[in-house]
């Protein structure tokens, strides 16, 4: 299945407050990164596309987070951080629920996290 | 071709009460010792960096502190790739000629001069700040991940992992200078606390307090003989989220360039210096440098082959894993133990006769690469 792709210049990012996990496409190399950047990493082109991803993937690495690194995350630990091949082409690291291992389909959904909104992702239908 | 003229190094450990200066002095003072030099002799100056005196010019800091006035002075920020990096500068700053004798110094009281959420808050930033650091990663969330998968890849258990921590604290119980040297086996590194998964504690090296230093000259002038033969760098991302692969990191590209440099083949070498800040760093470093088959280097050294009557000694002073870490300082030990087994002054510890010497570090997560071959003439 074809992941839906929106162009979006203003799609904003979980980094930002928003609910969305967003990537960038440069049109003239058709290279596809994660960190934002105002231009093309690979060929240096300045206008790259911003776009909102499917929150689709497949789980690449997991590590259980015991020992969290201050007092205010201490009571979340243990926590699953995950690294994700998206389907649009990209890899990131987010949260997992605990169960899932390398390999499992996985769908994102936001939470509130040490006071920011990151993307945790689960099995789809979880 | 440059040469390695002195080498000194403090015990690790706690230092309660002592700087980074006080620490860094200590060092210095031992290597200058070992090269028979004196402080005006010293005309070039290579500093890393200290998380607990974080400033803009360290080198003349010390320089000024120490009573130094070198014709040649910076610093240097690579990581866990420092000590390296700042070895092979002074290598390349020698056969330049811009300066004769290049002090390389780094000391830091990590362990006792901040809490312990400081010092891992600190060494998180080298994740992103935006990407990664908010999701609570730690630098053991990082190479956890990183475990995950090249034990997913190349059927690495976590039994293979703690053979490389059990080998090098049995290597540090013979070094009096080592922070950890009680002895463990493969079930205690398995019953250890968990840290980030797969990894535990006793897969995760110690921070501690602790200096290093050597001086690297133009010329032989101390009769230890050690010469640097070749140096190359690899530098393929920062953050683990922006690694092409997980499984070739550049310590294998890095290591080929130092060993072409050097007209060496990886056959020659008989003493291996790689940096072993988690049991699954030592693992993939030597696999992917091609120092033991992938997926196969805890076997090797369960079976003997990296011991210091092995075939391949490595890290005999108990490296970062079990002689300490203090930051830049922590991979200066491995090339101040290679120095001592390339003289034959291991003591207790010498392993054989070892003649051509390889080194590895690397800073961030398995982001900076710096390989050198050090011989011995």
């Amino acid at each position: 299945m074809q992941p839906e792709m929106t162009a979006d210049q203003r799609a904003g990012s979980w980094v930002d407050g928003d609910r969305a996990i967003v990537y960038q496409r440069c049109g003239v190399c058709e290279n596809i990164w994660y960190f934002h950047r105002a231009f093309c990493p690979n060929c240096g082109d300045g206008d790259p596309g911003t776009f909102t991803a499917s929150g689709n993937g497949c789980v690449y690495a997991t590590s259980m987070v015991h020992r969290a690194p201050s007092d205010a995350l201490r009571r979340h630990a243990p926590y699953l951080i995950v690294m994700v091949d998206a389907d649009e082409g990209f890899r990131l690291m987010a949260h997992g629920d605990p169960s899932l291992a390398i390999g499992d389909r996985v769908r994102a959904r936001f939470i509130e996290f040490g006071g920011k909104i990151i993307p945790r992702f689960g099995k789809p239908d979880g | 071709m440059s040469w390695i003229s002195g080498v000194g190094l403090t015990p690790f450990g706690k230092h309660a009460g002592r700087s980074a200066l006080d620490l860094m002095s200590e060092a210095a003072s031992a290597a200058l010792e070992d090269a028979g030099l004196e402080r005006n002799d010293i005309d070039g100056l290579i500093c890393g960096y200290a998380t607990t005196m974080p400033h803009l010019m360290l080198s003349t800091v010390f320089a000024e502190h120490f009573g130094l006035r070198p014709r040649y002075a910076h610093a240097i920020q690579l990581g866990g790739a420092t000590g390296f990096a700042m070895a092979m500068a002074a290598h390349l700053v020698a056969e330049s000629r811009a300066a004769r004798h290049i002090l390389v110094v780094a000391g830091e009281n990590r362990l006792t001069g901040q809490s312990r959420d400081n010092a891992i808050q600190t060494l998180a930033q080298v994740g992103h700040p935006d990407y990664e650091v908010p999701l609570g990663a730690t630098i053991p969330a990082y190479y956890g991940l990183v475990a995950s998968r090249y034990m997913h890849e190349h059927g690495v258990s976590e039994r293979d992992l703690a053979q490389l921590a059990v080998l090098m604290r049995a290597h540090a119980q013979t070094h009096p200078g080592a922070q950890f040297r009680s002895p463990i086996d493969v079930d205690a590194v398995l019953a250890s606390r968990p840290i980030a998964s797969p990894l535990k504690l006793l897969d995760c090296c110690p921070v501690s307090d602790g200096g290093a230093a050597f001086v690297i000259s133009r010329e032989s002038v101390s009769g230890h003989g050690v010469r640097i033969r070749g140096a190359a760098q690899a530098h393929k991302h920062q953050h683990v989220s922006a690694a092409p692969s997980l499984t070739e990191f550049g310590a294998g590209m890095s290591c080929a360039d130092a060993l072409h440099s050097a007209n060496v083949r990886l056959e020659d070498i008989d003493y291996a210096a790689i940096y072993d800040s988690f049991t699954i760093t030592l693992t993939i470093l030597l696999e992917e440098i091609g120092l033991a088959p992938r997926g196969q280097a805890g076997a090797l050294a369960a079976a003997g082959h990296f011991s210091s009557s092995g075939k391949l000694p490595l890290n005999t002073h108990g490296g970062l894993l079990s002689y300490g870490h203090c930051g830049v300082g922590g991979a200066m030990a491995h090339l101040v133990e290679a120095h001592l087994q390339l003289t034959r002054r291991g003591g207790d510890r010498q392993a054989g006769a070892p003649s051509m010497a390889l080194l590895h570090g690397d800073g961030g997560v398995l982001s900076s690469h710096v390989s050198m071959v050090l011989e011995a003439v």
